[in-house]
């Protein structure tokens, strides 16, 4: 009889936080600048500099913990993290080992099978290492700082999970929270949430774990359920012919669908941990903690129950608008602004949503803002424009943010409603398109779509297509 | 108690501190290694049950900075001491094969 | 006018009363470097021009009322392991043999705030790791009290540099007695502060929980009036404590009456020089005649410190010198195959045997396995150390013993034996571990001529009862010399 096996699966999340400068020091975390210009000697590790903790991370950190139902640590600390690579520039990282900011919590997921717990076993605060870039054709590599103590937090997961499928849900969920929290953008492509994850597998029905390896290198979901995938593949194979799995580290590439092993004589793999003699203790007391648990926003499940109770939209769209914060806060203050919750909606699940994806944006970048949404709305509700111009406008604003008001006066779109005004182009149309007016004369009255349509051209779609209509009637 | 500092412990610690000492130097410094811990095996004479380990002397704590940009492009000095350096970073023996 | 038998704070008031020009001062001071350098060897960088040029600058402030304080003017040396904005900072290493800070310490800042002029940078044991200033990679210093000794270490080079006029005072760091024991065997007056006192902001870091920067000088008024000027909180030191008490010149008082003073028995046992024991029980009379209270007392653990503080102390270095790897700064090796390679011949030819030894210890003690047995047990040691001191200060006001067990050593002979050298810091470590304020000061000199150093041990934050010790006790001894001085006309007192 063949035997049946049984994934677990554990995940080491670390997510990148929103906060304006280093974890230890005043320099920028933004993106974007030219290699280390974002440096400074705490952030290089030069003789004599010495790291002060960046408030704004432990608020994230202490708000993510209370958002996956995490107990805060009152007495937590920092620990040393010693292993020699030029990307650590201390050849230490600076990590918490011994007492973590936040531990034992949990968060639901969801997936076809049904609802389930991942249990949290901690989430501590670190520093993320420099980049390093390889040179292709010399013999050396180039390391850049600017990345070096840009803010982590890690989530470490208790290896509840036992597919892809329940590791997607966790990360979703995962990321939904932390955006909700507006304490980091979370995107995997750009590695500001990167997630490590730990295999092992058993035998079905067996109580203890199996020997685990930990998958690096995992910038998405589709590299990570091919990465559990085949590494579930090839520890039942070892365990098949009788061989060990060997606790390691394993790098994937999915460009060959395989792992590597990331192990090499020169790395003990015995980190010195030690608390970190530079850095004093944080305490966490009630007071802190109440201000934490004020600023926590409305997370999705409280919106979504909100959203049915106050807007009349439908609850398709509210699973959609509130998938995304910065979408469901671009909805609410445009709403606040006076526009039809129902026309919000639409702008955000037909034109947003189409624009989106042949950008292959995420929601997370759409740039227009609430006040210019409301204003194209209110144009199109007073029918200074006509839904085609709507659209056209729309575009340029979602590119460009421009301001639709001033856009369609600047560009004479706004639409001619003015019977006098029309009364000369559609008698044109009607003089050019004899086939059209003698099919419509037959009783053809689909004909008539047909002469509108041309007098939209003609009017370069500024016209209000009901006028156009029933002028058209008038004079034939 | 008498700690012998074997030839493999040696190795070991000269990975974790990447130090590679001559034979020599290296018979010389496991025999201070070992002299030095059973020094510090005097220790164990000492009952700490029950004394929490003591990093900070002083109950300082919750030391913090605002979220504010300090610094600026100062790359020059950053980079002023660097053995080698090339656009603008640091130049290191080739990291992966 | 000799200049260079003033004190700072003298020579900082003649320079107010226009008396002595900066210009003067520091041409004083480089004309003695000139003389007798090349045999102490005090300093490994020595910056005349700039010097010079920065006197003038500060008399320019000086005349126009913009600099009034008491160490305007006055020239200082600043150990080598304390950064300086564009002057070499080597750490007395290989290392950072052309290491070429791109800012300075905070401690430095406020004596560059304060009109004192960087005359040069001093030799010290490689990384503050010695006892002697023999394992510089710049050369022995020697003890200008006789040059056949060790000015002891591993601030060496400062306290040699004070004893020899080669500077007015100097900056030194102390981790297990660092500044205390070079000033004892050079007969200088050196103090350690709290923890958290002075700013470890450009410290290079040896053992950072128990690194304090301190200065070395020629009395107690000068140690009061430096420490004044060091003292700032710094919030780029996490463990800087914000004092509102660092007014330490109001304790240049001469009055220990009522001063409970204790004398640990544990001081005074084996291996302590009897010449020695013999000094520091006639200073601590001085002070019971002055109306203090002395009495001896158990402290109890002296014996363990040694082993806590160097568990501790190697540990913390292990990891503070990773960051020297031949990347960002200092010495690469010419030859290596990849980056492994790069990095163990690099820390293999940069650091020499003393900080290797403690290196490889230090990580060891924090390997997997021993972490527990050595490094956790080494810090409940500490917590223990420190409520015997606890104990202590509730019934004293002031620990009174020797620095050292002896006199300093000869050169050469000190290194042979590590351990030996470790037990040499026995009456100093503990105080590091406990974050304690101590003071040397000088209290007579051996059947040799070495001078003898009387250490005063206070209370965390109570560095203002040793000053009062400490000065009631230097001004006692003055008015003796004096007294002898007219009474057999030939003035051999001792100080």
């Amino acid at each position: 009889m063949v035997k049946q096996y049984e994934t677990v699966i554990g995940l080491e999340v670390h997510v990148e936080l929103a906060s304006k400068t280093k974890i230890f020091c005043g320099c920028s975390t933004a993106f974007g600048g030219a290699p280390n210009t974002h440096t400074c000697p705490v952030c290089t590790g030069m003789p004599g500099s010495l790291p002060v903790l960046n408030k704004q991370v432990l608020e994230y950190a202490v708000a993510v913990g209370l958002a996956t139902n995490c107990e805060i640590t009152r007495f937590s600390k920092f620990d040393r993290k010693n292993y020699f690579y030029p990307d650590n520039p201390q050849n230490y990282q600076i990590s918490q080992l011994y007492l973590p900011i936040c531990r034992n919590g949990s968060v639901e997921i969801e997936t076809e099978s049904g609802k389930k717990q991942i249990g949290i076993h901690e989430i501590h605060m670190e520093e993320d290492a420099g980049k390093m870039i390889h040179d292709e054709s010399g013999n050396f590599s180039l390391v850049d700082y600017n990345r070096s103590g840009v803010p982590l937090i890690e989530i470490v997961s208790e290896p509840d999970m036992r597919s892809a499928e329940e590791v997607i849900a966790y990360l979703e969920r995962l990321r939904m929270l932390i955006q909700y929290l507006g304490a980091s953008d979370c995107k995997l492509q750009e590695g500001s949430m990167r997630a490590d994850v730990n295999i092992s597998v058993r035998e079905a029905g067996c109580e203890t774990l199996g020997t685990r390896t930990e998958m690096k290198n995992l910038n998405s979901f589709r590299a990570i359920a091919r990465a559990i995938e085949g590494e579930t593949a090839r520890q039942i194979a070892l365990i098949e012919a009788g061989e060990k799995v060997i606790q390691e580290t394993r790098r994937w590439d999915d460009g060959k669908g395989e792992s590597f092993t990331m192990r090499s004589k020169e790395d003990a793999q015995d980190y010195r941990y030690f608390p970190d003699p530079d850095l004093v203790p944080v305490l966490v007391f009630e007071k802190f903690l109440a201000e934490i648990k004020d600023r926590q926003p409305e997370f999705r499940e409280a919106k979504m129950e909100r959203y049915q109770r106050e807007f009349d939209i439908p609850a398709y769209d509210i699973d959609i608008i509130t998938g995304s914060k910065h979408m469901a806060d671009l909805f609410e203050e445009t709403v606040a602004l006076g526009a039809q919750p129902k026309k919000v909606s639409n702008w955000l699940m037909v034109e947003t949503l189409r624009l989106l994806k042949e950008n292959g944006m995420d929601p997370e970048d759409i740039r227009f803002s609430p006040k210019h949404l409301a204003a194209l709305i209110k144009l199109t509700d007073s029918k200074a424009i006509n839904s085609t111009v709507a659209k056209e406008v729309f575009e340029k604003m979602f590119a460009e943010d421009i301001d639709p008001e001033k856009y369609v006066e600047d560009a004479g779109l706004k639409t001619v409603s003015d019977e006098g005004a029309l009364r000369s182009v559609v008698e044109e149309v009607i003089a050019n398109n004899p086939q059209s007016v003698e099919d419509y004369r037959n009783g053809k009255e689909k004909a008539i779509g047909f002469l509108v349509g041309q007098t939209m051209k003609a009017m370069k779609g500024k016209a209000d297509p009901a006028v156009v209509n029933q002028l058209l009637k008038e004079l034939l | 108690m008498a700690n012998i500092i074997s030839d493999e412990t040696m190795e070991y610690v000269g990975i974790l501190a990447k130090l590679e000492l001559s034979d020599e130097e290296k018979k010389a410094a496991a025999a201070d290694m070992g002299k030095m811990l059973d020094y510090f095996d005097k220790m164990s004479e000492l009952d700490t049950t029950g004394v929490e380990p003591m990093s900070h002397v002083f109950p300082i704590h919750n030391v913090l900075r605002e979220d504010v940009v300090t610094n600026g492009d100062d790359r020059d000095a950053i980079l002023q001491n660097a053995p080698a350096q090339k656009e603008g970073m640091f130049v290191v023996p080739k990291t992966v094969g | 006018m000799d200049l260079l038998t003033m004190t700072a704070t003298q020579l900082a008031a003649a320079i107010k009363e226009k008396k002595v020009t900066v210009s003067e001062a520091v041409q004083a001071v480089l004309a003695q470097i000139e003389k007798t350098e090349a045999l102490y060897h005090c300093y490994i960088t020595v910056d005349k021009e700039k010097a010079l040029e920065r006197a003038k600058e500060v008399q320019k402030k000086i005349d126009a009322g913009e600099l009034s304080g008491p160490l305007a003017g006055v020239p200082v040396a600043i150990k080598d392991n304390l950064c300086t904005e564009g002057l070499l900072t080597t750490c007395g290493s290989k290392m950072l043999g052309n290491f070429v800070p791109a800012y300075s310490a905070q401690a430095v800042k406020n004596l560059e705030e304060a009109g004192a002029v960087l005359i040069g940078k001093t030799n010290m044991d490689e990384f503050a790791m010695g006892s002697t200033t023999e394992t510089s990679f710049f050369g022995v210093t020697k003890n200008p009290v006789n040059p056949e000794y060790v000015p002891g270490g591993s601030s060496g080079g400062s306290a040699a540099a004070v004893a020899a006029g080669e500077c007015f005072f100097a900056l030194g760091s102390d981790t297990g007695g660092s500044i205390r024991q070079p000033a004892s065997f050079c007969g200088v007056v050196g103090m350690k502060p709290t923890y958290g006192t002075v700013s470890r902001y450009g410290l290079v870091a040896y053992a950072s929980s128990l690194d304090q920067i301190g200065p070395l000088c020629k009395d107690v008024t000068d140690c009061a009036t430096i420490l004044e000027v060091l003292a700032t909180h710094d919030e780029k030191d996490s463990t800087s404590l914000n004092r509102n008490d660092t007014d330490f010149t109001a304790a240049l008082v001469e009055d220990v009456k009522g001063m409970k003073i204790g004398i640990p028995k544990d001081y005074f046992g084996e291996g302590l020089d009897p010449e020695v024991k013999a000094a520091i029980l006639k200073a601590a009379e001085v002070l019971q005649e002055k109306g203090a209270i002395v009495e001896e007392f158990d402290l109890s653990l002296t014996e363990y410190a040694v082993p806590a503080y160097y568990t501790i102390a190697t540990a913390e270095a292990s990891s503070n010198l990773e960051r020297f790897d031949g990347v960002k700064y200092g010495y690469r090796t010419p030859d290596y195959l990849g980056l492994h390679n790069m990095y163990k011949k690099t820390r293999s030819e940069g650091f020499g045997a003393e900080v290797k030894r403690r290196i490889m210890l230090g990580s060891f003690v924090l390997s997997s396995g021993y972490y527990d047995a050595y490094y956790l047990k080494a810090l409940r040691v500490k917590a223990l150390i420190k409520k015997a001191f606890d104990e202590a200060f509730a019934k004293y006001d002031v620990i009174l013993g020797p620095v050292a067990p002896t006199t300093a050593p000869k050169l050469g002979e000190s290194l042979s034996d590590p351990l030996k050298m470790y037990l040499g810091d026995i009456y100093t470590i503990s105080v590091n571990l406990a974050g304690l304020p101590a003071m040397s000061i000088p209290c007579g000199k051996d059947e040799k001529g070495l001078p003898i150093g009387l250490q005063l041990i206070g209370d965390c934050y109570k560095e203002k009862n040793l000053i009062r010790a400490a000065y009631t006790y230097e001004r006692a001894v003055a008015a003796d010399v004096c007294a002898n001085t007219e009474a057999d006309g030939n003035g051999k007192g001792e100080v």
